[in-house]
């Protein structure tokens, strides 16, 4: 199958939910059946198209690009149509493809209003090209457009399906419901990051020719080559241009001060998009440090490391306090991802590869635990039609699956051995204790401690979250009330991703097969030795 | 004299045309005047064939007529086939709109194809006089077709602020060119660039420069020169806006190109950062004061003045770096034009058909437009998003040339302009989402409910002309390479200067 080697496969993996969202385009309105059907078909082959690639990649080079191709896109600007997945993107885009099939399956018959499963689905499906064309793209022209593709989607997702409820502005002191403020408030904040994010790229691109690449290049693989010999150096231009792509990246993750966006958008958007949001689109930024920022500009990478080691674990402190001050149990779930997010971005600060290794795998296990932590929450607010904390309790008897399994990712999530959540957390606690030589090991060492007490007061939130919603008696008011328990498309789509949260847990190599020689390849061509 | 009528067969075809457009308006009885229409719309058509075979035909070189002051190279051959597509698309949305009219409906036409013939001209001049009758052809029909709604007191109004605003820009012109002749000894552009690098401290030389742009900053709206935009585009025919705001203005940056380009490219200390001004002020102001407005033509009015400012950038870019960049921030110039002309186009025509729909030009009264007319909401937020500059429609790649253009300068003032164009892109996605935010998010208004059942009121015609620029704003923001062939093509005519 040479075609599907030379870039076909890659490609269909990303195109075909554009595909499909362009058929749904053309089928009536009221054909519901044949729209959920057509979305299951088109995401679905892309993710066996992803599995397969999975499955016949050579693990024996994973620092390489493969499955890549190189075609004649912008040649006006000087950018090619460039993909390829190494050992880092590979688990992230399989990450990816799944948990996009797995939010059809949950949307089945579960459609928030106003409906319209039609503009539903298509969105996610161009949600999907956007997420996994991030990915595998190896040109920054190209990676920016996907990058960027992502955005609509999700705006149009929490504007038009989010949360009803109001709010009041504070200085405009106007009321607006929650999914209006949130969506434009998403929007805002990533556009203005990923516009500084461009002009990095593009002086990147400007000073490429002149340090050795022979012509201006967006090249990804090529800018990494340059990066190896610190090509672009440690003055104010690549400060400037380390900055901007910061800005860029932070955003999306989010950093902590830039975070703001995303308790507001998570607890407004549909289930299925805070799910997608968390799962997915969170990693986009973290994944862009490591693929983009580390490797091209490593003297600045590490000049920068300290503030990126220090933002990260104020954001882990940062976010456990503030979701043992949350009341909904959707914003504390969000809260909880700025913390976990700040795990991720304390291994990729270290500069390590057990760092940097902690950092994916941190980012898929985060994927697949606060999506289904999304889910329940989805889930259970649609059965008590409430999302208050205190009016929970009691769960685990009127729902005795549903509290199971919210039992089971509140203790993946709050990172206990033996289930996806510790690897990260443990790993990245590790490479702090000895980050990469010349970085302050007392600043990193410090870092340490102040993110051992993050876990501790994540296992505090997880565990009295558990005990006000699963344990005790039911309130009143829920008395006499019968509960509908997990139903069949629940079970289909929370089933593999509590399958993949033990596996990952036993079997970590799961995903370390695929990054550890792609990290300390990437590490050492950065910092050597 | 020695004439190319293969390279003037544009302008052949279309003054043709108007003669018999303006025959047959007379001649034809009452009925049958839809005619007329059909002859102005083919007769563009058929003037765009030239276009082609001109520009993919044998490579002969620019070809020079009447003294090296009428020139038809790919420069003029791409600004020429954007002016025909964009008339024939104006066209196409003018036909259901003028016919609700019921009246002077040859005389539109023929002063819209007058309009279209100058700035077919104004793309091959390459003199002063030509560049002025060039440019004055463009904008006397539009004066009257401004006020073509005479019983509207708006519509009075439009033309009356025009008129008067635009006579003064030309007399400002008109003044900054004599002293160009007058201190140059010649109109045209080769010559004024020669003799250009002695006068370059000369204070009226200076003024003359000053003068000349300032009056082309008129015509493209520039702040502080845009006062007259808002209230003509708000009181004028849709369609007339619609040209106003894409043709009219691509001419004025027609002029500017080939004045700064060719005519002061040694003295760009004087031009550079008079435009950087304007760019930024362009920028800022049109997009603060689009916030705020409420009717859909205003919000477009002010729109357009603050994309002026992002086509403006790339010539403060130009003007820094000792000239190296000429030849990319021009491309970036002329792609921008091209993508701007298509988006906006499509947003005016979607304009027209929402506001027959909802009989209101008031954002708030397109309020649910997704769930009752669903396609018509699609198409609405593709053209406003493109304008926001989101991918994967065309927008992006305007204003990533743009930024590329002004990095590549790689000088702190260039990028500190780079800096307010990317603010202002995130301003400017609060006003284009709103329109989105209205027709998808917002519940569809109490007093509305009759409009559900009300059948789409889009013509056959304002449906081609959407689908049109529809189709390149999609098509050219997936492969970029379309537009950026128009650059690659016009940009010979700023190397080697």
């Amino acid at each position: 199958m040479s075609w599907f080697d030379n870039g076909w496969g890659l490609s269909l993996v990303v195109f075909l939910p554009a595909l499909g969202a362009m058929v749904l385009f053309g089928i009536p309105k009221a054909q519901e059946t044949a729209h959920k059907w057509t979305a299951l078909l088109f995401t679905g082959v892309s993710m066996v198209m992803s599995i397969i690639i999975a499955a016949t990649f050579e693990y024996g080079s994973a620092e390489q690009f493969q499955f890549g191709t190189k075609l004649s896109w912008i040649p006006a600007i000087g950018s090619n149509y460039t993909v390829g997945v190494d050992g880092i993107s590979l688990p992230l885009l399989v990450l990816s493809t799944v948990i996009t099939v797995l939010a059809i399956i949950y949307s089945w018959n579960n459609w928030e209003e106003p409906h319209n499963p039609k503009a539903f689905l298509a969105l996610m499906m161009i949600l999907a090209t956007g997420m996994n064309g991030t990915f595998v793209a190896l040109d920054l022209v190209l990676f920016f457009i996907f990058f960027e593709l992502v955005l609509l989607p999700m705006y149009f997702m929490i504007g038009i399906w989010g949360d009803k409820s109001e709010r009041t502005l504070p200085v405009f002191n106007k009321v607006v419901e929650n999914r209006l403020y949130a969506s434009l408030k998403f929007f805002l904040f990533t556009l203005f990051g990923s516009a500084f994010m461009l002009l990095g790229f593009l002086g990147l691109y400007f000073r490429s020719g002149e340090v050795g690449a022979g012509a201006n290049t967006f090249d990804i693989p090529t800018l990494i080559d340059l990066g190896s010999n610190n090509a672009f150096g440690s003055g104010t231009f690549a400060f400037l241009v380390f900055g901007a792509m910061f800005l860029g990246f932070a955003v999306k993750v989010p950093m902590w001060p830039l975070h703001t966006w995303l308790p507001d958008a998570h607890t407004a958007a549909p289930t299925v998009g805070s799910v997608l949001l968390a799962a997915v689109m969170l990693k986009l930024g973290s994944y862009a440090f490591i693929r983009i920022s580390i490797p091209i500009l490593p003297d600045m990478a590490k000049q920068w490391a300290p503030a990126i080691g220090i933002l990260a674990v104020i954001g882990i402190i940062y976010g456990s306090l503030a979701c043992l001050a949350q009341t909904d149990i959707k914003r504390l779930i969000a809260f909880s991802s700025v913390g976990h997010m700040g795990f991720v971005m304390l291994g990729i600060a270290t500069m390590t590869d057990i760092g940097i290794n902690a950092a994916i795998i941190g980012m898929v296990a985060h994927g697949i635990i606060t999506g289904l932590l999304f889910f329940l929450a989805g889930s259970m607010s649609h059965r008590y039609h409430t999302r208050e904390i205190a009016r929970l309790g009691g769960n685990q008897k009127l729902m005795p699956w549903m509290g199971g399994v919210l039992a089971f990712t509140a203790m993946a999530s709050l990172g206990l051995p033996g289930l996806a959540g510790f690897w990260g957390e443990f790993m990245a606690l590790l490479a702090s204790y000895s980050p990469l030589g010349g970085l302050d090991l007392t600043l990193f060492r410090t870092l340490m401690v102040l993110g051992a007490i993050g876990t501790v007061l994540t296992a505090g939130y997880m565990l009295w979250l558990l005990q006000r919603v699963n344990l005790g008696e039911p309130k009143s008011e829920w008395e006499g009330r019968e509960f509908h328990d997990i139903d069949v498309f629940e079970w289909l789509a929370w089933a593999p991703l509590i399958v993949a949260t033990v596996a990952i847990g036993v079997f970590p190599n799961i995903v370390f097969g695929a990054t550890r020689d792609a990290v300390v390849n990437l590490v050492q061509n950065a910092f050597g030795g | 004299m020695n004439l190319d009528y293969h390279a003037l067969a544009p302008e052949i075809i279309v003054a043709v045309t108007i003669l018999v457009v303006l025959s047959l308006d007379l001649s034809l009885p009452t009925r049958l005047k839809w005619v007329v229409a059909v002859v102005g719309v083919i007769g563009l058509m058929a003037a765009t064939v030239p276009v082609l075979t001109l520009a993919f035909g044998d490579d002969v070189g620019p070809r020079v007529m009447l003294g090296g002051t009428y020139v038809v190279d790919d420069f003029a051959l791409v600004f020429k086939g954007v002016f025909l597509a964009a008339g024939y698309i104006v066209l196409l949305m003018s036909v259901s709109y003028i016919e609700s009219d019921r009246y002077y409906m040859g005389e539109y036409y023929v002063l819209m194809l007058v309009s279209i013939l100058g700035s077919v001209i104004m793309a091959s001049s390459r003199d002063l006089i030509t560049l002025f009758v060039g440019l004055e052809l463009v904008t006397g029909p539009l004066f009257l077709l401004a006020g073509w709604r005479k019983g509207d007191s708006k519509s009075n109004e439009s033309a009356l602020k025009f008129f008067i605003l635009g006579v003064l820009s030309t007399a400002i012109l008109l003044y900054g060119m004599s002293f160009l002749y007058g201190l140059t000894g010649s109109v045209k552009f080769d010559d004024i660039r020669a003799a250009s690098g002695a006068l370059a401290d000369n204070g009226a030389f200076q003024m003359a420069i000053l003068f000349t742009l300032i009056g082309f900053a008129f015509k493209v709206s520039a702040v502080p020169f845009h006062a007259w935009a808002p209230d003509t585009y708000e009181g004028a025919p849709t369609p007339v806006t619609a040209y106003l705001s894409v043709s009219s203005k691509a001419a004025g940056f027609v002029g500017l190109l080939l004045l700064t380009y060719l005519a002061f490219p040694q003295v760009t200390d004087v031009w550079g950062p008079a435009m950087w001004i304007l760019a930024a002020a362009s920028m800022t102001l049109g997009n603060l004061v689009a916030l705020r407005q409420h009717n859909i033509v205003r919000m477009l009015a002010y729109s357009s003045i603050a994309q002026g400012g992002f086509i403006l950038v790339p010539f403060a870019a130009a003007a820094a770096n000792n000239n190296a960049i000429l030849p990319d921030a021009f491309s970036a110039t002329v792609v921008y034009m091209v993508i701007y002309a298509f988006m906006n186009l499509g947003a005016f025509a979607f304009v027209i058909a929402a506001t027959a729909k909802t009989g209101s030009g008031e954002i708030n009264s397109f309020a649910g437009m997704g769930s009752y007319a669903p396609g018509l909401g699609l198409v609405g937020a593709v053209f406003f998003l493109s304008l926001a500059g989101v991918p994967p429609m065309a927008g992006w790649f305007a204003k990533f040339v743009m930024f590329q253009a002004v990095l590549s300068a790689q000088s702190g003032w260039v990028t500190a302009l780079a800096v307010i164009a990317v603010l202002n892109a995130v301003i400017a996605f609060v006003y284009y989402a709103r329109i989105a935010k209205v027709m998808w998010m917002d519940p569809v208004a109490p007093g509305a409910a009759s409009l559900v059942s009300r059948p789409a009121p889009v013509s056959a015609s304002l449906g081609l002309a959407i689908a049109l620029s529809l189709i390149f704003v999609m098509v050219a923001g997936v492969l970029p390479q379309i537009a950026a062939f128009f650059g690659e093509a016009s940009k010979a005519l700023a190397s080697g200067l």
